[in-house]
């Protein structure tokens, strides 16, 4: 912690130090992961996505509290994958006879899991006008079977060749209805109003019938200006992504690559600023000595002894709770032991012979603090910055998860929040807690490893013991 | 002896401005909201006395003047109609809450039904210190004897595998850990309960045993968390300490590594160790607040958790107060008792 220690040693051997500890350069892999990730998540991520977080109808497609996919790699019986499939996975034929057409879009479905689907959604999206196209859906079943579920005609448009979407859910009843004419090729009882379960079992045992399924979605257009604007199938399923959902069927993936970003924002912020404020504020003191000191430490005190959490609480409650209001209420609570630091060096390094040389020179206060004594501060500054950015993400991080982050966006604390009040931890969705967790403790862990080796080489005495 | 009596005056000075400080700043960050909120509060009584008592208006207008009436007359009692920066309100409330008179609360009541903000905190208080001060030995008694253990194995795998756990765990968010150990000992394995408030009534036998029950789960996971960078902090004195001469003094005498490390090396590097013992106790509140919220423990941090979602301004305000006030008179102590063991403190 001396200045002579840090003086001693020059950028380029700092450096070269630096490059042989492990640990260090542990840290910094994880840092250019992250931001890796971040880069990744703000090109390949709609930003919309992100902006429609808190938005549930924006999820409606997505499953409730769904597993990641990768559960089922290993020898377990495999639980159905939430699928979601719009008209870009389809193949895509049409049939012209005079006014009429028939557009077919044909989905070829894998279905190789050991429980049923929990449930499945047709979607269509027409463009049509006062005649409206007939919809009618096909399953042609691994064992040959061909089950006509759905044929109905579209919602009448009161006006002129609007987009009109909709949903089919499973439990329609006219899908139950047309399912009743296929009972008998089943040799056992089965229940036409599930037909997630009819539609998925075999015709002999009473079992899952797995193979490939194709379901054929036919629009009979009566008007050569009617289009089909999309379709879709969703087959409700228990696991889905790389990260599964949580309870409001976000897309966890989702978060966490964006908080990835954030908190890298937040980190990096918070720690400079406030290192660079306690930093000036401590030289300042230290240099001027006297009263100013005096009165600067007794201010400085004032901060070191304000709880910390308690008062970020009172300030996002009352202030208000967005993203750039958090780092600047952090930043009040980070730059005082910087500046105790930075001012009992200061009390050091005025007394060195250059520093009176500069003075009797004439030169400005500002100018000997800023040209002479800041200089020497700067790799124990930056050893600071980086021991100081897991606290300000560890703070963010507790300020989200009492429910107290901004709302409008997502951050692995306020996910870890939304989990907390759905009590996932004791109903056991351990996707929805670990991760977010991880990737706290992972970026905090990786500033911690490359401040301890950046203050191991600026600080021989820590190495040694 | 002049120069003690002048640093300990100096040190209550330092003090008292620091709380004032603190009080101000809470209730200047507070006032604009405990305002509003007393304001609806009248509004919503007086709406609910006309009801009460039934009384008949012959036009709309004629019961709106009654009712602004009625607000008007209360507002003037409790002294709303200055704002809560008039010097007169403002010094009267932080005067009030420096002596601990800390009024009454806007909605929380205690168990026992009072709504005296000073009844609420001392009923909660003992529920955190018996769970903070229980981990805080355990988490010290662990960190001593693995601190002092590896300190006498500088630079072995033990040492480094404690360095790298002190690391590690020191990144993990106390209350990720928390939801972790739920899901694990609550969930997976149904040893312990998900919500850590006891059910029994505290007037039945079994509920100290229930008490305790209840508070395992946040003690293994504070403990889990804490021990790591205990027992590197430990290490870090004691290796300092088995540098000094005297130690190699010791050792050339021929007294036994054992006593040497465990007694002659661990009393010497105490002092440091207690004031880090006392000022992470005193400032355990902050750390209630996750804690508690995560695991449902019924005490000050789940006080203070619940007060900011009803925004109930006075408890806020009184919490953040004796939190305050206990870690400014542990570091004011701290502090006398090292400049009196060791004087070269006053002068730096």
């Amino acid at each position: 912690m001396t200045a002579t220690n840090a003086k001693v040693l020059s950028r380029y051997e700092i450096a070269r130090h630096f490059r042989r500890s492990k640990s260090g350069l542990a840290g910094v892999a994880i840092i250019l992961g992250l931001i890796g990730m971040s880069i990744y998540s703000t090109v390949a991520i709609p930003l919309e996505s992100y902006r429609h977080w808190n938005s549930p109808n924006f999820w409606i497609d997505y499953p409730r509290s769904a597993a990641p996919s990768w559960v089922n790699i290993g020898l377990g019986p495999k639980i159905p994958e939430h699928t979601i499939l719009h008209m870009k996975d389809a193949t895509i034929s049409s049939i012209e006879e005079g006014q009429l057409r028939a557009v077919v879009h044909s989905y070829a479905l894998n279905f190789n899991y050991d429980y049923y689907p929990s449930d499945f959604m047709l979607l269509y999206s027409a463009r049509y006008g006062s005649t409206q196209p007939v919809l009618q859906v096909n399953v042609v079943r691994p064992d040959g079977q061909d089950f006509m579920i759905y044929f109905a005609s579209l919602p009448s448009s009161q006006q002129e060749r609007n987009e009109f979407s909709a949903r089919v859910f499973s439990t329609d009843r006219a899908i139950a209805e047309n399912l009743r004419d296929y009972e008998g090729i089943f040799s056992y009882k089965q229940d036409s109003s599930r037909p997630e379960i009819m539609i998925f079992a075999e015709a002999q045992e009473n079992k899952i019938l797995k193979g490939q399924y194709v379901i054929r979605e036919t629009f009979y257009l009566f008007d050569s200006q009617d289009s089909i604007e999309d379709s879709g199938i969703i087959l409700g399923g228990k696991v889905y992504g790389l990260m599964g959902t949580d309870e409001l069927r976000r897309d966890l993936a989702v978060g966490i690559l964006w908080g990835a970003p954030i908190a890298l924002f937040i980190g990096f912020t918070v720690s400079i600023a406030a290192v660079l404020i306690g930093l000036i504020y401590g030289v300042f003191a230290g240099y001027k000595g006297k009263h100013t000191d005096e009165g600067l430490m007794r201010v400085s005190d004032v901060f070191y002894s304000l709880p910390a959490l308690p008062i970020l609480i009172i300030l996002s409650v009352t202030i208000g709770r967005s993203i750039f209001l958090i780092t600047g209420f952090l930043v009040i609570f980070g730059w005082v032991s910087m500046a105790k630091v930075s001012r009992s060096l200061a009390l050091q390094l005025k007394n060195m012979q250059y520093v009176e040389a500069a003075k009797l020179m004439g030169q400005s206060d500002t100018k000997i603090i800023f040209r002479h004594i800041i200089p020497q501060l700067l790799p124990l500054t930056f050893a600071t910055i980086a021991i100081a950015v897991p606290g300000a993400i560890l703070g963010e991080a507790s300020l989200s998860f009492l429910g107290l982050g901004d709302p409008s966006i997502p951050t692995w604390g306020q996910i870890l929040h939304d989990a907390n009040s759905s009590s996932a931890a004791s109903r056991g969705l351990w996707w929805w807690i670990a991760p977010p967790g991880i990737m706290i403790a992972i970026t905090g862990l990786a500033f911690v490893l490359i401040g301890n080796a950046l203050d191991s080489i600026l600080n021989p005495r820590s190495r040694k013991i | 002896m002049g120069g003690y009596g002048r640093f300990i005056a100096k040190r209550s000075i330092n003090m008292i401005i620091v709380l004032f400080a603190t009080l101000v700043l809470t209730v200047s960050l507070l006032g604009p909201t405990m305002d509003k909120i007393l304001t609806d509060a009248i509004k919503f009584n007086v709406v609910e006395e006309i009801t009460q008592k039934e009384l008949q208006f012959s036009t709309l207008e004629e019961r709106q003047t009654f009712i602004d009436n009625r607000v008007k007359d209360q507002i003037t009692t409790f002294g709303l109609d200055e704002p809560w920066y008039a010097p007169k309100r403002f010094t009267n409330t932080v005067l009030k809450v420096m002596v601990l008179d800390l009024g009454k609360s806007n909605y929380l009541t205690s168990d026992s039904g009072s709504s005296n903000v000073r009844d609420i905190i001392l009923e909660k208080l003992p529920k955190t210190v018996l769970l903070f001060t229980t981990a805080t030995v355990i988490v010290t008694m662990i960190g001593l004897y693995l601190g002092a253990f590896v300190a006498n194995r500088a630079g072995s795998i033990w040492d480094r595998l404690n360095s790298s756990f002190a690391v590690f765990s020191g990144s993990f968010p106390i209350w990720w850990v928390g939801m972790l150990m739920i899901f694990g000992f609550a969930f997976t394995y149904q040893i312990f309960p998900p919500h850590s408030t006891p059910q029994t009534s505290p007037s039945d036998p079994m509920y100290v045993f229930d008490l305790l029950y209840h508070m395992t789960l946040p003690l293994i996971t504070m403990t889990l968390v804490g021990f790591g960078s205990w027992a590197f902090m430990v290490r870090y004195f004691v290796v300092g300490v088995l540098s000094e001469d005297y130690i190699s003094a010791k050792r050339t005498i021929g007294i036994p590594e054992k006593r040497i490390v465990y007694s002659h090396a661990l009393k010497n590097a105490a002092p440091p160790i207690i004031t880090v013992i006392a000022l992470s106790l005193a400032s355990s509140f902050g750390g209630a607040i996750t804690v508690e919220a995560v695991f449902g423990w019924p005490g000050l941090g789940r006080l203070f958790y619940d007060a900011i979602g009803f925004l109930d301004i006075p408890i806020i305000i009184g919490l953040t107060y004796v939190s305050t006030v206990v870690f400014i008179i542990t570091v004011f102590v701290t502090d006398l008792m090292y400049a009196y063991f060791d004087p070269r403190v006053k002068v730096a």
